[in-house]
């Protein structure tokens, strides 16, 4: 069974306000991802691993090509589906962990961990309970959870992205650089809960720099480099 | 926030909607869907035609040509410009709220906060007092107005106590579509960032659809699902929030995107 499955997906950016040139990012990207396994995208700076993350969660468009997820059971593509499916997808069956937490005035640590639950319809308290459990794994001092993130430091931010992330059970989660400005306890938190994600049969796309937990948590690397486009001579 | 995309009729169908004022063309050939629950931002400059488009969607202005058409609480779709004046005006009591820039507009600025409230309710035909002063109690807790100012004239109260007071009078009564126009325009950076939260909240709680109109792409990534962006009466983009705005096609867009100052 495949969880998701990129086919000769391509793209590129059209600078309008650098007098229209065009940056090709990536062409005819194709991998597939199964359940229970990790796959790493590897490459260097500028390779487009992130657009790759991106284009897969619907933030970026693509110019060609299929992004197809299983969701309840059946098989939609994402590069062409319409904003409410994507929501949908984003939902129930695709997750997410940026390298930058978007923060929210005045919503607290513990309610931004707690949202994918509660917009899923799991109960406040309980969502919040969760919530709880993930900060104190990944060491999240007490005092910050009541606190809107804004101004906590990067590898607090961090923290509450990943808690956020993981506190569903979406059976793709797609990783960007979760672990940057994380020490070496916290990463070694992530490595362990990245495990269970795999163990519970979720497929995992992720970027990572870190060459120490790329090779602890990797089943497979996939050389975005392989996709670089062709310049047209 | 609950979000259910997946199974139900859209509230609103919008066809083809054009407005001119004589020769002057105020919004163009506009088209889109809204489902319950989801939260759609119109951003443009001044003059893009944004606020014209909200004037038409809410039949507050009558359109050139195109047809809006609404899904009452019976099923029933009608086109709003074919609803008698007695029809609109029910809907625009019961079903429908409308926040506007300047509270004032919204607010009968002469009573007091408690019977700007209430006077929502008795239109939906509310008679016991009791229950009124109750409610609007609530309600006025709910968008952070001390119990304590209910017999207060809006008059007294600060920008954006008004505006959240004009919220409160909006959604009440239980609306299933609100139109938002520029709703935190001119309010400072802090009591705007309360009001968005609020809004946020209250939008996702009670799984309204909403229509708001903004030239503030923060308010339009912290409040929408789905936007569209407007020049010269056209709209030239659309699409999932995040995309439109991480990802931004146009030549106008990308302007749009890149002159947010970053802090």
């Amino acid at each position: 069974m495949t969880a998701l499955s990129v086919q000769n997906l391509s793209k590129t950016f059209t600078m309008h306000l650098r007098d229209g040139i065009i940056l090709p990012v990536v062409a005819n990207v194709n991998f597939e991802l199964h359940p229970g396994e990790c796959v790493v995208l590897g490459g260097p700076s500028g390779a487009g691993k992130s657009s790759i993350l991106k284009m897969v969660y619907g933030n970026y468009g693509v110019d060609a090509g299929a992004i197809v997820l299983q969701h309840h059971g059946e098989a939609v593509d994402l590069a062409t589906a319409d904003p409410r499916t994507v929501l949908t997808l984003r939902r129930d069956s695709i997750g997410y962990v940026s390298q930058f937490l978007r923060t929210v005035p005045r919503v607290s640590a513990l309610d931004v961990v707690a949202e994918p639950l509660v917009i899923r319809g799991v109960d406040k308290a309980e969502a919040q309970a969760k919530a709880r459990e993930l900060l104190a794994r990944l060491n999240l001092p007490e005092r910050l959870w009541s606190l809107p993130p804004a101004t906590f430091s990067g590898g607090e931010q961090q923290r509450v992205n990943i808690a956020r992330g993981f506190i569903t059970h979406h059976s793709v989660l797609l990783l960007d650089e979760p672990t940057a400005s994380l020490d070496a306890i916290n990463r070694a938190v992530v490595v362990a809960m990245i495990a269970e994600k795999k163990a519970a049969g979720v497929a995992l796309l992720g970027i990572f720099h870190d060459e120490d937990v790329r090779t602890q948590v990797a089943d497979r690397i996939v050389d975005v480099t392989a996709f670089a486009p062709r310049i047209a001579a | 926030m609950s979000q259910d995309f997946s199974h139900q009729d859209p509230l609103l169908r919008v066809e083809g909607l054009t407005k001119y004022y004589g020769s002057r063309l105020g919004c163009a050939d506009v088209s889109f869907e809204l489902w319950p629950g989801e939260v759609l931002a119109i951003v443009g400059e001044s003059g893009s035609g944004k606020t014209t488009l909200l004037n038409s969607l809410s039949a507050t202005l009558e359109p050139t040509s195109g047809k809006t058409m609404y899904r009452m609480r019976d099923g029933q779709w009608r086109n709003i410009y074919d609803l008698s004046e007695a029809e609109r005006r029910f809907l625009f009591r019961t079903d429908w709220g409308f926040v506007h820039q300047d509270a004032a507009m919204g607010l009968r600025m002469g009573v007091s906060a408690g019977a700007n409230v209430g006077e929502r309710l008795m239109a939906v035909g509310d008679r016991n007092y009791g229950h009124i002063r109750s409610t609007a109690l609530d309600w006025l807790g709910r968008v952070e107005i001390a119990a304590d100012r209910i017999d207060d004239q809006p008059r007294s109260f600060s920008g954006g106590m008004r505006q959240r007071l004009q919220i409160a009078r909006n959604l009440v009564t239980g609306p299933r579509l609100v139109f938002m126009d520029e709703p935190t325009g001119g309010l400072d950076v802090s009591v705007q960032a309360r009001l968005l939260d609020l809004l946020r909240g209250l939008v996702g709680e009670l799984g309204l659809a909403a229509i708001v109109v903004t030239h503030d792409l923060a308010v339009a990534r912290l409040l929408s699902h789905r936007m569209m962006v407007m020049k010269d009466g056209h709209v030239i983009e659309a699409g999932l929030t995040d995309r439109v705005l991480d990802d931004p096609r146009e030549p106008y867009t990308q302007l749009l995107v890149s002159s947010i100052l970053q802090v």
